[in-house]
């Protein structure tokens, strides 16, 4: 029993982590930037594609994630000098509908260039086991998901606090204004945070490609849920990100995992099985909900 | 005036013309899931049903063949819109093509009443096998319960005692697991449901391996079971219990994604493509020939759903209007299957034999099925008896 919650546990963590590398960049382009970017799951699915295939061209799974990377950061500071530039000064229904329209750019684009059917991207042989941890097994690739995850976060929350980078984008996110007047290139830091929130889109589709599919439209369902979590979290709050992501990612596994079992305790397994699952996708929206209630600016608002 | 009535004369010479003469071509409205991680399935389908239309030499009965295909997306309200535009704008004669069985319990009736016939090249859901059955419904693949049966009877006379089966929370995942309990009394350990296009099965493997499973019993098609058994050996879960799966989740298109994991898995289907018979060798060698790969279950559906809607069109010499006599022509399956014989029974589904497959390397060193015995002979699926066919 506890071995199967810890295992469930760290399913959660795995699952959040990757939710943080989304949210990560999401949060700082719309707190800082106060830009709505619905395009945020396009870069991620361009990352993926991206990692398949030069991990193809090359047969190293490390030079796919570089290239995906450097890639999506070279795409997105594209995108962000070109068109979203233009939109900062717009209003959000705006931004919402110009990068909605990205989206569908995006979509077919891919389709253009790979096709409509999923690629296939595979993990490292050496990491398509098990590994034994603590007296029971795991999947390596999964640890490995986790570790990078968390040293990103760790790296990011030492970038953000304790550099002068890091001090410019909390000051941005806090007053945009006052950060101009003195003196920060503001158009350079947009940009800059833009192409870095592309890169860490782009780790994370290049890591979750294995385990789940590179396909049209992967953006759009994780970008709901890395909306919810900057939501949780509070909008332009990095930590705000991380405990977000660590929330929902929980909720939803253990929700997953627990209730079908639950409510099968006290009603039929027909009832039981149509039940339990709907309840545990509505699960983390409750969570939002409840948390949005008792703390309308999230949990750790960036302009408190 | 004479004017007119040279009109009248003509248009009832036309009209009267319509009824006597055969149609000049077969329109066929091909529906399917062709992206997503259900593609897989569609485009199997598509390519055998487009093999089967090159070996007629781009004709259905004699007729010319005119093939719309477009793309479900696996969802039932794209699948609505593109079947409407089948009925109402292209007025095609036949459709086929849908994968998943809550696409075909969506579209169905608006296309029975429009007295389309439907000719499902896959999906097989319990309802148009019993109380719903359609005229204008038939089905050349199976009825969803029943590759499952084969499976349970397996996995019932091997002796196994503990069981898990996963299978996603829609129709034709329903029918799986009642289809799969019909033949196997032991213990279910647990009956889990997934979501629908779920590829991330860590939640559900943690869970079977606090239960301690004999084997595991799955229906995943498409992406779905390739990420399963991916992640299923990825978590060292082969190690104390075995995998079972419907040839569904075991075809080509799974083996050709997962590779060398799959060794040893059983599987059930209606058809392999190593089975004797001078129509499925040709069928297996034009496939690799024209598309590079191992023909799945999936792909000689289509090819089988071509060759019944061509012997009907033959049958009644292409008056296509006549919709008894076009109704009765396919009830009769003029063709020779690649699957060998087999027959419809009064439901629209077929009465055929089961197999077990089993994963294993072939004389070239491919990972691929091979054929080992029958389960059922002239199996029927369960819900006949409730088909009242007005």
């Amino acid at each position: 029993m506890i071995q199967l919650i810890l295992e469930q546990a760290l399913n959660g963590l795995q699952f959040g982590l990757m939710l943080f590398l989304l949210a990560a960049g999401l949060t700082l382009v719309f707190g800082i930037m106060d830009m709505i970017n619905l395009a945020h799951g396009s870069l991620y699915m361009a990352g993926a594609y991206l990692a398949a295939s030069a991990t193809q061209a090359s047969g190293s799974f490390m030079v796919g994630i570089a290239v995906a990377m450097l890639g999506t950061a070279i795409l997105g500071a594209l995108l962000e000098v070109t068109l979203l530039r233009r939109l900062y000064a717009r209003n959000h229904l705006a931004q919402v509908l110009a990068t909605f329209a990205l989206i569908l750019i995006a979509n077919e684009v891919v389709r253009m260039i790979w096709g409509a059917q999923p690629v296939l991207l595979n993990a490292p042989d050496e990491l398509s086991g098990p590994v034994n941890i603590g007296g029971f097994l795991y999947p390596a690739y999964r640890l490995l998901i986790i570790g990078v995850g968390a040293l990103v976060a760790g790296l990011l929350y030492v970038l953000v606090t304790r550099t002068r980078l890091g001090m410019w984008v909390r000051a941005g996110a806090s007053n945009r204004e006052m950060t101009e007047a003195l003196g920060v290139n503001v158009r350079l830091l947009f940009t800059a945070v833009f192409a870095f929130g592309a890169a860490l889109c782009a780790l994370a589709g290049a890591l979750l490609g294995p385990l789940l599919a590179v396909q049209v439209g992967m953006g759009e369902n994780i970008l709901i849920l890395a909306f919810v979590v900057i939501v949780i979290g509070g909008i332009g709050s990095i930590r705000g990100a991380l405990v977000g992501s660590l929330l929902v990612g929980l909720v939803d596994t253990l929700g997953r995992a627990a209730l079908p079992s639950l409510l099968r305790m006290f009603l039929s397994l027909e009832v039981a099985s149509n039940l339990g699952p709907a309840l545990a996708s509505i699960l983390i929206y409750v969570l939002m909900a409840a948390i949005l209630f008792w703390r309308p600016e999230g949990l750790f608002p960036a302009r408190a | 005036m004479r004017h007119t009535k040279r009109l009248i004369l003509l248009a009832a010479l036309l009209l009267l013309g319509a009824s006597v003469h055969a149609a000049d071509k077969v329109k066929v409205g091909f529906l399917s899931t062709l992206s997503g991680p259900g593609a897989g399935l569609g485009v199997d389908i598509r390519d055998g049903f487009s093999l089967a239309i090159k070996h007629l030499n781009g004709k259905l009965g004699g007729l010319p063949a005119e093939v719309i295909v477009v793309d479900d997306q696996q969802k039932p309200e794209v699948a609505q819109q593109a079947s409407e535009k089948f009925m109402k704008k292209d007025k095609v004669d036949f459709m086929t093509g849908i994968v998943f069985s809550n696409i075909m319990l969506a579209v169905g009736q608006p296309i029975f009443d429009s007295k389309t016939f439907f000719v499902s090249a896959n999906a097989g859901p319990s309802q148009y096998a019993g109380d719903q059955c359609n005229p204008y419904f038939f089905n050349v693949a199976w009825q969803n319960d029943n590759l499952h049966e084969a499976v349970g009877k397996y996995v019932q006379d091997k002796g196994l005692k503990n069981v898990v089966l996963v299978a996603p929370n829609y129709p034709g995942g329903k029918d799986a697991m009642v289809g799969f309990k019909r033949f196997y009394k032991g213990k279910v350990g647990e009956e889990i449901y997934t979501k629908l296009g779920q590829l991330d099965y860590a939640a559900e493997l943690a869970q079977i391996r606090s239960l301690k499973p004999d084997a595991v019993f799955f229906f995943l098609p498409g992406g779905m079971g390739i990420n399963f058994v991916k992640q299923f050996v990825a978590a060292g879960l082969s190690a104390d219990s075995q995998l079972f799966a419907p040839g569904f989740s075991a075809d080509e298109d799974v083996i050709k994604a997962v590779g060398a994991p799959m060794l040893g898995m059983f599987n059930s289907s209606h058809w392999a493509h190593d089975m004797e018979n001078a129509e499925n060798k040709r069928f297996v060698a034009d496939f690799q020939k024209e598309y590079g790969r191992l023909p799945s279950l999936y792909a000689s559906q289509g090819y089988d759903a071509a060759l019944l809607i061509d012997g009907a069109v033959r049958d009644v010499k292409g008056k296509l209007d006549d919709k008894d006599a076009l109704r009765k022509a396919l009830e009769a399956k003029r063709f020779k299957s690649v699957r060998g014989d087999f027959k419809l029974n009064t439901n629209h589904y077929p009465i055929q034999n089961y197999y077990l497959r089993v994963i294993g390397r072939d004389g070239q060193g491919r990972v691929t099925n091979k054929s080992m015995g029958t389960v059922f002979t002239n199996h029927a699926d369960a819900y006949v008896a409730q088909c009242q066919m007005k």
